[in-house]
């Protein structure tokens, strides 16, 4: 792998721009691997880069129907944050947070994280009390998450209105400062080049058909568009996907996917300094280092895969960030997309080892998987290799929905649910 | 924005009714003879189909009934609705 550094950059410079090496591979899948990724998304990516790193696991392969980073890591809104309720969600997240703060370095490629910091508005005493709850439990866990008035709200970010004409006032919010925001696209494309110079085949183009099973019930190999493909291990990292993959192997999943949009104006000058959420009146917002703003709508009602949303659902977002930023009423949204995403329960995620032997799963994120990549990918890779979970995914199993362990975070999970 | 065919008053803007679910989900008679797993599945597995999906509306906003309909869920092309205890067409 040819390092990224300022001396790189200046000789290249000095050279025309001409001594670049492609970033990784484009390698035809071998018939036999010691373990295979199905998904090529940041979550996949990543746990392919912990199996090779930290498990040693080089002959393996990740799998994408499409091109890498091109479903729902291209498709979110980039923030992170991980001001859950619960321990084992604080702990899940956090966990990625704190390997956020080091990823460009440990990638050696920059993914842009920024800890601008993310606030989540309170507009009546029931938002009140959750958000302050939030708080001490968060502080409890180890986790920054402070209360702040309307007016120190408004100090964090200039451009929010908190008069007391509004339909809906700012009493106050949580903010986390360690939160932010990274590039999206770099994530998947710097876990990709790292995992390609560990020896991983990432294989674009590559639809899984069909999952094999041995005598035992044990899986033996993957179809796929590109051929047969042995392997004794499968990780399914499929997203909105999921249910079909897993269906694959004969399994069947607590989850349904929804189509979650996101959209973003035409770009302007920096004007927003953080990220403003407010589950109340449904409002999502940041703005990217290019300078669109970033903003994410909801879920539509109904399961679908068709990667698009209803305009009346992100009208309902822009109603709520026109009557929060009015300086915004007039901006043009340049683009809006929707992503599939897959939904528990109970909102939180399965990491987790499945009833059939050598199939692992990582799912469940729903609306918001990407703020998770690298933890997931660590300690799903961990799953996967030592085939039993690492303490920090231990309650994400799907036997909880069985066993009545629920870790019911559709209150804490933002906009969206 | 869809258009649901509803089987009470025609087809009407989505945005009249509410979404109730994957159809076909009964409730079992006597869930006390149910296993964990088989209650679990009951509760919490769902089809989630990429395609056809036979589910639950309900048009809250118009006659206020719950009907059933299949959609594909790659189109989200509505291939036809009826009432509730008719059989599907």
């Amino acid at each position: 792998m040819q390092r990224f550094s300022a001396w790189a950059l200046a000789r290249n410079a000095l050279s025309g721009q001409t001594g670049w090496q492609r970033q990784w591979r484009t390698p035809e899948p071998a018939p036999k691997y010691d373990a295979v990724i199905i998904g090529g998304g940041g979550h996949g990516l990543a746990t392919a880069f912990h199996l090779a790193r930290d498990h040693g696991m080089r002959n393996i392969a990740v799998l994408e129907k499409g091109w890498i980073g091109g479903g729902n890591t291209g498709r979110n809104t980039t923030i992170i944050r991980s001001n859950y309720l619960f321990n084992a969600s604080s702990s899940l997240y956090d966990h990625a947070v704190k390997l956020w703060e080091n990823l460009s370095q440990t990638l050696n490629y920059n993914v842009m994280f920024s800890q601008r910091g993310v606030m989540m508005l309170a507009h009546n005493v029931h938002d009140e009390q959750v958000f302050k709850r939030h708080v001490h439990a968060n502080r409890l866990n180890g986790v920054d998450n402070e209360w702040l008035t309307a007016e120190q709200a408004q100090a964090f970010c200039p451009p929010l209105r908190i008069d007391a004409g509004m339909r809906y006032p700012v009493l106050g919010a949580a903010l986390q400062r360690r939160a932010g925001t990274a590039r999206h696209d770099a994530v998947a494309w710097g876990y990709a080049r790292a995992a390609d110079a560990l020896g991983v085949d990432i294989v674009q183009n590559c639809a899984v058909t069909g999952i094999m099973r041995n005598a035992a019930g044990a899986v033996e190999a993957v179809q796929t568009t590109r051929g047969r493909i042995e392997t004794p291990k499968i990780g399914v990292v499929a997203a909105g996907n999921t249910s079909v993959v897993m269906g694959m192997a004969g399994v069947r999943m607590p989850l349904e996917s929804y189509p979650l949009q996101a959209l973003v104006s035409e770009p302007v000058k920096p004007c927003f300094p953080c990220v403003v959420m407010s589950n109340t009146i449904h409002a999502y917002i940041s703005q990217s280092d290019k300078g669109e703003l970033v903003i994410g709508a909801g879920t539509d009602a109904y399961i679908s895969y068709s990667q698009r949303g209803a305009l009346h659902v992100s009208t309902h977002t822009l109603e709520a960030i026109c009557e929060l930023f009015p300086q915004f009423r007039r901006m043009r949204m340049l683009r809006n997309w929707g992503g599939i995403v897959d939904v528990t329960p109970d909102r939180s995620p399965i990491i987790a080892k499945t009833p059939v032997p050598g199939l692992y799963v990582n799912c469940g994120w729903g609306t918001g998987g990407f703020k998770a990549t690298p933890g997931a990918g660590h300690l799903f890779a961990w799953t996967m290799a030592k085939d039993e979970p690492h303490p920090i995914n231990a309650p994400f199993t799907i036997e909880r929905f069985r066993d009545g362990f629920l870790i019911d975070e559709a209150a804490a999970a933002a906009v969206s649910h | 924005m869809l258009l649901i065919p509803c089987p009470y008053c025609g087809p009407r803007p989505e945005i009249e009714f509410a979404y109730a679910g994957e159809a076909n989900i009964a409730r079992p008679a006597d869930p006390a003879a149910l296993t964990d797993d088989e209650w679990a599945a009951f509760l919490y597995q769902r089809s989630n189909p990429r395609g056809l999906h036979a589910e639950r509306w309900r048009h809250a906003h118009g006659c206020g009934r719950f009907f059933n309909a299949r959609r594909d869920t790659v189109s989200d092309l509505f291939q036809d609705s009826w009432k509730p205890g008719e059989p599907a067409p």
